[in-house]
């Protein structure tokens, strides 16, 4: 198969702004089900995003984004990724990162009464995410 | 004929409203164009979720979930975005005459969800209930904002206190057209031919994790969004009916000001010939 034969159409969009667009020859990202690599003639199939790491290879070069929250929509030739929220590594902000990950870990420590597990796990797994993108 | 005096006193009056309503007018013309650009940005998330949504349930026959099915029991509930400020021409009052001619939401029917202050007053004073109030959030809307207004509202969907969510907003279609609109947000009711529309219907789509839970996940993010793209082009709206308003006021401000110089020149002429007779009548009756 010739090199511009395995390339899919590859948009990741935002509430704010149109992220990424472009060609990729393979896209991986975290679902709520687990990390899936994704190429071209995929089974159309609707996936919800986890906070994870996007990678899009481009062939030449990989491009890596923090994605948290929204889904994704992949058909034969073309993926497109709804995110609320993604980020380049050089968009993030470390310190911040590094305290939220702090008050996360001790709101779940603590385990106070009303404490809504659920939101303090996500925004600890975001705050993780935000750190490993940018190492 | 009014004195000069009084004239005078009018013009200046009137020129000092000139000058509030002009600064009013660049001030807005200025947010505007932040608020268009910020709109047309946000457009292609919004088309796209609009899309995807039709496109899955075109390929998602048959799904039962509380989302998608009609309900009879319960109120409406109408999340109403106006303004916090007036001076913006018809703008506030339109979305009030939107819900008002709407004969399917009357006050006994639908409670509303407030954000803007006008529009809130306006329908609280015809009779309306309102179940909730974030206009604060109209100063700078943010989609977390929007997230956590909508977050509210699906619990009360879910607990079936509302039976149908609706979203009234001015939509900006240019700088010079704004409409109200009032849409349909939950449950999800999309026409044959949108479905049609979204083409390719039948491939089949899978689901991860199954179908239901997907929706699950989605339609949330489906209503926040489109309240959010509302804020957004809301917002815009905003400044272009009061550019508008203020461009006229201006305007016809000018207009008075014009009429009311030339009759105080007549008025001064006037006087001036008055004067001018006493003064020769008084001479003639010495001599």
């Amino acid at each position: 198969m010739a090199e511009a034969d395995n390339k899919f159409v590859v948009e990741i969009i935002t509430p704010d702004r149109v992220f990424y667009k472009g060609e990729a020859a393979m896209i991986e990202f975290t679902t709520t089900e687990g990390e899936i690599g994704v190429y071209k003639n995929h089974v159309p199939t609707t996936v919800v995003l986890a906070p994870g790491i996007v990678t899009i290879h481009e062939g030449e070069g990989n491009k890596k984004a923090a994605v948290h929250a929204g889904f994704a929509e992949i058909l034969n030739d073309k993926v497109t990724l709804l995110a609320e929220v993604a980020e380049w590594p050089e968009e993030i902000d470390v310190a911040r990162a590094k305290a939220a990950e702090a008050r996360a870990t001790e709101r779940i420590a603590q385990k106070a009464d009303g404490l809504d597990v659920m939101r303090a796990e996500l925004a600890l797994k975001r705050a993780l995410v935000r750190q490993n993108i940018v190492e | 004929m009014a004195s000069m005096r009084d004239i005078k006193r009018r013009r200046t009056s009137i020129s000092s409203t000139q000058q509030i309503t002009k600064a009013m007018k660049l001030v807005s013309t200025v947010k505007l164009q932040k608020a268009k650009s910020h709109a047309e940005s946000t457009t292609p998330y919004f088309n796209y979720m609009y899309n995807t949504v039709c496109s899955m349930l075109a390929k998602t026959k048959n799904i039962h979930h509380p989302y998608l099915q009609k309900r009879e029991v319960g109120k409406k509930g109408v999340i109403v975005i106006s303004s916090n400020r007036g001076l913006a021409g018809g703008y506030n009052s339109n979305v009030v005459k939107l819900i008002r001619d709407e004969e399917e939401i009357t006050q006994d029917n639908s409670q509303l969800y407030c954000i803007g202050r006008k529009a809130m007053e306006g329908l609280v004073h015809r009779g309306y209930s309102v179940a909730m109030d974030e206009s604060d959030v109209m100063e700078a809307p943010t989609y977390d904002d929007a997230s956590r207004i909508c977050k509210q509202l699906l619990e009360s969907y879910a607990a079936g206190e509302i039976s149908e969510i609706y979203l009234a907003y001015t939509h900006f279609k240019n700088t010079v057209v704004h409409e109200p609109k009032l849409l349909k947000l939950l449950p999800v009711e999309l026409s044959e031919e949108e479905i049609a529309a979204s083409g390719d219907s039948n491939v089949l789509m899978n689901f991860e994790p199954n179908p239901e839970e997907a929706i699950e996940m989605i339609i949330p993010k489906y209503v926040t969004s489109l309240v959010y793209g509302a804020l957004i082009e809301a917002v815009a709206s905003e400044n272009g009916a009061r550019m508008q308003a203020m461009d006229s006021a201006t305007s016809n401000a000018e207009e008075m000001i014009e009429n009311l110089t030339l009759s105080y020149n007549r008025a001064r002429q006037g006087s001036i010939t008055q004067e001018l007779t006493e003064i020769i009548a008084g001479a003639e009756a010495i001599s």
